[in-house]
C-alpha cells in the first residue's frame, strides 16, 4: 500500500540525487570529457584497474550506480505520470522504473562482482 | 435577471452544474515555470545514462586493456564527445536545481535561531567543490 | 483605449443559460491607485450588476478574492490595475484547479474537506494544565509562526500543476498547516497526522515544482513545509520498521 511504499523511494530517490549531484559532473569530466576534449590526459587502463581491485571501491561504485539508477526509477516514473497524465497506467510504469532499476542494479553487480 | 426557461437544456434548478477544465495534455507546456519543472525533472535520464556508462566502463577495465582501449577510442569520436558535452549540461543542471533546493528540505537551529538557507545552499556548494576535488585527484591527479 | 480605461475580459459562466464559459469584454475607468478588485466592484455596479465574484476585506488578509488575472493566480484586492500591461486586455477569471460555479465564484468545498482530514487544530494526548495556560517561549512560536499565516486564498492550490492532475491530492495549504500544528510546541498530534499526510494523495503526490510558494501572498512557503515533512515521514518510516518497539513520537 501507498503507506508503506513510498518513503522508501523517495529516500532512494533523494539519496540517489544528492549523490549524483555531488559526484557527477566531475565524474564525466574526469572518464569521459576531459581526454577527448585534450584538457588532460584520459585515465588509464592500469589505474582504474588498481582502484577497481579493491573490494571497497567496487561495493562502493555499485551502490553509487544503484542509488543513482533508483532515483531515475522514481523521478521518472512521476514524470510520466503528471507530465503525460499516465495515471492509468500506474502499476505498469512503476513496474517497469523500479523493476529497470533492479535489472540495472543486478546488471552492475554481476559486472563488478570478484573474478 | 433572465425569465422565461432556461437556455441551457442540461440545467436542472438546484442541482449544481459546475464548470471543470480539463488538464490539456501538454499543460507543461503552458507556463515557463512548469517547463523549466518538467526539464528539471528530465534530468534524471542523464543520472541513468551516467551510471549505466559508469558500469560499462568499469566492465571494459576489468575485461582488460585492450577493451578498455576501445571503450577510449568510442568516446573520442565526435558524435559521443557531442553527446557527452550534452550530457555533462544535463548533470550540471541536475547538481545546481538540487543543491538550490536543498535548503527548503534542511532546516537548521543553531543556537535558536534558523540557519538562513544561503549558508544551507554555500555548505552544498562547498561539498560539491571538494567531493569534485577529491574525484579528479583520484582519477586524473595521481 | 485611452490612459483612463481599461478593458476587463471577465470569464462568465451562467449555469442556466450556457455549458461552458464565455468571455465578456468591460471598459472600466482607471482611478489611481485603482485595484482589479476595484475594477470588478465598478463593473458589478455600474454596467452588468450579475457579474458574481467574492471579497471581503479588501486588503489582502482575509483570502476570498483569489482569481487569475493574466494567467497568474493572485489576490485582485492586491493587485494594481497599473502593474498589468494595458495594451491588451485584462484577463479575469475564476481560479483554476477548481469547479466553478458561477462567473469568478469557485467550489471550494473539496479544499475544506481536505483541510478537516488533517486535524487542523490543537491534539493533545495529556489533559490541559490545571491553570489552563499552555507556556511557549518566542523560539517555539518562531518554528511554527511562518506556517500560521496562510489565510486559505487557494492560490498555491491554482498554481500547482499536480491538484488538478490528481483531484485527490490533500494539497499545499493544507500540509502547511497541518506542519503549523505539527511544529507547534503544544501540539501533541503528529501520530494522527501522519496517517493522512503518509497516504500517496497526501505529501507524496507532490513533485516540488515551487509554484506554490512563488504565489503565496503571504510567504507561507508551503513548499518547504511539504519538504520538510517528506524528510520526517521518511525518517518515522525507517524508525518503525527498524526499530518496532518503539512507539509513534
Amino acid at each position: 500500500m501507498a503507506r508503506a511504499n513510498e518513503p522508501f523511494f523517495w529516500a532512494l530517490f533523494s539519496s540517489g540525487g544528492m549523490l549524483a549531484a555531488l559526484t557527477l559532473p566531475a565524474l564525466a569530466v574526469a572518464l569521459w570529457l576531459g581526454g577527448p576534449l585534450g584538457l588532460f590526459a584520459t585515465p588509464s587502463h592500469d589505474g582504474l584497474a588498481a582502484l577497481l581491485a579493491h573490494p571497497a571501491v567496487r561495493a562502493s561504485l555499485w551502490l553509487l550506480v544503484t542509488l543513482f539508477v533508483f532515483h531515475w526509477a522514481h523521478r521518472f516514473r512521476f514524470t510520466l505520470y503528471d507530465g503525460l497524465q499516465l495515471y492509468h497506467l500506474g502499476p505498469l510504469i512503476a513496474t517497469i522504473c523500479y523493476g529497470g532499476a533492479i535489472a540495472l542494479s543486478g546488471a552492475a553487480a554481476w559486472a563488478l562482482a570478484a573474478g | 435577471m433572465s425569465a422565461g426557461p432556461p437556455a441551457n437544456p442540461d440545467y436542472r434548478p438546484y442541482q449544481p452544474a459546475r464548470y471543470q477544465r480539463r488538464m490539456p495534455i501538454f499543460w507543461w507546456l503552458g507556463r515557463l515555470s512548469y517547463t523549466k519543472f518538467i526539464t528539471r525533472e528530465l534530468t534524471s535520464l542523464g543520472v541513468a545514462y551516467a551510471a549505466i556508462l559508469l558500469v560499462v566502463e568499469a566492465a571494459a577495465v576489468r575485461r582488460g586493456p585492450a577493451a578498455y582501449a576501445a571503450f577510449v577510442e568510442w568516446l573520442q569520436a565526435p558524435w559521443v564527445i557531442a553527446l557527452h558535452g550534452f550530457v555533462l549540461l544535463v548533470l550540471l543542471f541536475h547538481t545546481v536545481t538540487w543543491l538550490d533546493l536543498a535548503p527548503k528540505a534542511l532546516v537548521l537551529r543553531v543556537g535558536g535561531r534558523r540557519l538562513p538557507d544561503l549558508a544551507i545552499t554555500v555548505a552544498h556548494y562547498l561539498a560539491w567543490a571538494a567531493i569534485s576535488a577529491l574525484v579528479f585527484w583520484l582519477l586524473v591527479g595521481r | 483605449m485611452s490612459r483612463d480605461t481599461v478593458t476587463l475580459e471577465v470569464q462568465r459562466y451562467r449555469p442556466e443559460e450556457e455549458r461552458e464559459p464565455t468571455w465578456e469584454r468591460f471598459e472600466v475607468p482607471v482611478r489611481k491607485e485603482w485595484m482589479v478588485l476595484d475594477a470588478l466592484n465598478y463593473v458589478k455596479e455600474q454596467l452588468d450588476g450579475t457579474l458574481s465574484f467574492r471579497w471581503s476585506c479588501r486588503m489582502g488578509v482575509c483570502g476570498s478574492c483569489g482569481m487569475t488575472v493574466d494567467g497568474e493566480p493572485v489576490l485582485t484586492c492586491t493587485t494594481y490595475l497599473d502593474s498589468l500591461p494595458r495594451d491588451r486586455p485584462v484577463r479575469v477569471g475564476p481560479l483554476a484547479a477548481f469547479p466553478v460555479v458561477r462567473d469568478l465564484v469557485i467550489d471550494m468545498s473539496g479544499f475544506v474537506a481536505k483541510l478537516a482530514r488533517v486535524k487542523p487544530w490543537i491534539l493533545r494526548q495529556e489533559e490541559p494544565p490545571a491553570d489552563g495556560e499552555y507556556l511557549q517561549t518566542p523560539a517555539q512560536l518562531a518554528d511554527y509562526k511562518q506556517y500560521s499565516m496562510c489565510i486559505n486564498c487557494l492560490l498555491c492550490y491554482a498554481a500547482c500543476p499536480i491538484v488538478p492532475l490528481e483531484p485527490d491530492f490533500v494539497g499545499p495549504a493544507a500540509i502547511a498547516l497541518a506542519q503549523r500544528y505539527n511544529l507547534d510546541s503544544r501540539d501533541q498530534g503528529n501520530a494522527e497526522r501522519l496517517d493522512v499526510l503518509s497516504q500517496h494523495d497526501g505529501v507524496w503526490a507532490c513533485t516540488f515544482v515551487g509554484e506554490c510558494s512563488v504565489v503565496c501572498p503571504k510567504d507561507v512557503d508551503p513548499a518547504g513545509a511539504i519538504q520538510r515533512y517528506k524528510v520526517e515521514a521518511t525518517a518515522e518510516w525507517f524508525q518503525s520498521l527498524l526499530m518496532p518497539w518503539r512507539g509513534k513520537s
